[in-house]
């Protein structure tokens, strides 16, 4: 797989690791629980369960061998089609403006 | 008919005209007491324990493409029970037990052949890691035996074992492993299971639940609905697809693996042997190919086919640990779609869903747990009540706190 990185161009998926599912960016925030139990149930969700979609998914992708960032890649998982990159920063960014 | 030598001469001199389909090809009734979507492996040894062990031969198994056609018929074929926490290793010796009487229960030849599993280590520290993966094996009931450099030689003088970074140190082995004709699994058990009244459904799709006042009383299926009062799912690959419908969220990842079969060679590789410093597994099947793979490509996938990074990776595992091998040209490669879950274990165990049971989450280890799983899972649908062996599988284990992380490496399917 060839991934288009924002910053550098084309390259190579062998230089990146894999982390999984960009759902992971929207991490639950502990000071706005009502509840210690729903925190933990929030938390437990947030790290053991997954949407696992046959088809489009975002996913995080570590460019370790490159510039060090992390990237949000849209790809189709049925056919290793990749259909957009984003830097996770930017689309963390857009995120907490939208929750604002 | 029942298969033997007497049966193989008799239609040889009537020129095999009577030879019989292996299982019948059914219309799906309207209910059953119990039906198991998927028909591989897992699915088909659960049907066949549930009509065998316990008596319920009104039953059916739902499988959306045909027999034999997936994961079952897509991996390397290894059988072992070499595990190390107590949650897992008694299941793989109840499976591997089972392995060695499958054929005769089954009447069918699937070549069961325990040649041995030698994993090699390479360091004192991986040595100390083998004793006492050895012990906790041995406490199980089941065999190991620890093979110095000396022993090793003996068996496999054919191994990089003054490799300058990784030099080959001994190995742990058990005996009773080794490999199986993996799609004549699947055919066994079909035929066996058919024999006794199951009904095996091929090309019928599952496409949702029938619901009922909160409990699973059956599924909608491309050939109409089918009813059942118990409904096992095993769909290891499309876990998420399937228990999705039911509007489950599973802690599983689907991964692909890749494996590999090289030309045929005379015999070299006496059993199946792993290597210890990277991710390498080999073996030679009995048609004299090299049968081998390594490390899932690392990214959720379900293409039934991987990328080259991975390739490379593998045969450079291959080369460091036996050079002999680059001679040989490929043959085929090919991908398989793995649940892989948070904890690298599976999960037999009910589901909130009154009705509704799961049997998942196998990673790259399913083909070995078959019979296992299928005595387990029919174990479970029968009396509603985990097997002894089995207890460990839980799907609520990752917030109660109890995972069975054999490789310790934390909630991250693609380190598993």
């Amino acid at each position: 797989m060839i991934i288009q990185h924002p910053l550098l161009g084309a390259r190579d998926a062998a230089e990146f690791t894999y982390l999984g599912d960009a759902a992971m960016l929207m991490r639950p925030d502990p000071a706005n629980a009502s509840h210690p139990d729903k925190l933990m149930t929030a938390f437990h969700d947030y790290v053991h369960l997954r949407d696992n979609p046959a088809g489009i998914h975002k996913e995080l992708w570590f460019h370790e061998q490159g510039d060090r960032s992390w990237l949000v890649v849209t790809r189709n998982v049925s056919t290793h089609e990749i259909i957009s990159v984003e830097l996770a920063s930017d689309v963390k960014k857009a995120s907490k403006r939208k929750s604002k | 008919m029942r298969y033997s030598i007497w049966s193989v001469l008799k239609q040889g001199l009537r020129s095999n005209r009577d030879w019989k389909p292996a299982w019948r090809d059914p219309e799906p009734k309207a209910s059953y007491d119990a039906i198991i979507v998927g028909g591989g492996g897992h699915g088909l040894a659960t049907a066949y324990y549930l009509a065998s062990e316990h008596g319920m031969t009104n039953i059916a198994v739902i499988e959306k493409g045909w027999i034999g056609g997936g994961n079952v018929g897509r991996n390397t074929t290894i059988i072992r029970s070499n595990y190390l926490l107590p949650g897992n290793e008694a299941f793989y010796e109840l499976s591997l037990k089972l392995w060695e009487g499958l054929e005769q229960s089954i009447n069918y030849n699937a070549m069961v052949s325990q040649r041995g599993i030698i994993n090699l280590f390479h360091s004192d520290a991986q040595r100390d890691a083998a004793v006492r993966r050895g012990n906790s094996m041995i406490m199980h009931g089941a065999d190991a035996t620890l093979l110095d450099e000396h022993d090793l030689r003996q068996i496999c003088p054919f191994l990089d074992f003054e490799n300058a970074r990784f030099p080959i140190k001994g190995g742990l082995m058990q005996k009773r492993g080794g490999s199986v004709r993996h799609d004549a699994v699947a055919w066994g058990y079909a035929r066996a299971a058919d024999l006794l009244g199951v009904d095996i459904i091929q090309n019928c799709e599952v496409t949702g639940f029938i619901m009922e006042s909160g409990k699973c009383v059956g599924v909608d299926t491309s050939r109409g609905k089918i009813r059942a009062k118990k409904t096992g799912v095993a769909v290891a690959g499309s876990t998420s697809r399937v228990m999705g419908k039911a509007g489950m969220r599973l802690p599983i990842e689907s991964h692909v693996l890749q494996a590999f079969v090289s030309e045929g060679l005379k015999p070299i590789i006496p059993g199946v042997v792993t290597y210890g410093a990277g991710h390498f597994y080999i073996s030679q099947s009995d048609k004299g190919g090299l049968v081998f793979g390594g490390d899932i490509d690392g990214y959720n996938s379900y293409a039934q086919r991987g990328n080259l990074p991975v390739v490379e990776d593998v045969c450079e595992g291959g080369m460091a640990v036996m050079p002999m091998i680059g001679k040989a040209r490929l043959l085929r490669m090919w991908g398989g779609i793995m649940d892989m879950s948070m904890d690298g274990s599976p999960f037999i165990d009910k589901t909130d869903i009154p009705g509704l049971y799961l049997n998942a989450g196998w990673c790259y280890g399913g083909f070995k747990a078959t019979p296992g799983s299928g005595w387990c899972f029919a174990h479970l649908l029968a009396t509603d009540q985990s097997h002894d062996v089995a207890k460990a599988y839980r799907i609520d284990r990752f917030q109660s706190g109890a995972a069975l992380d054999e490789k310790g490496a934390g909630a991250q399917p693609n380190l598993h």
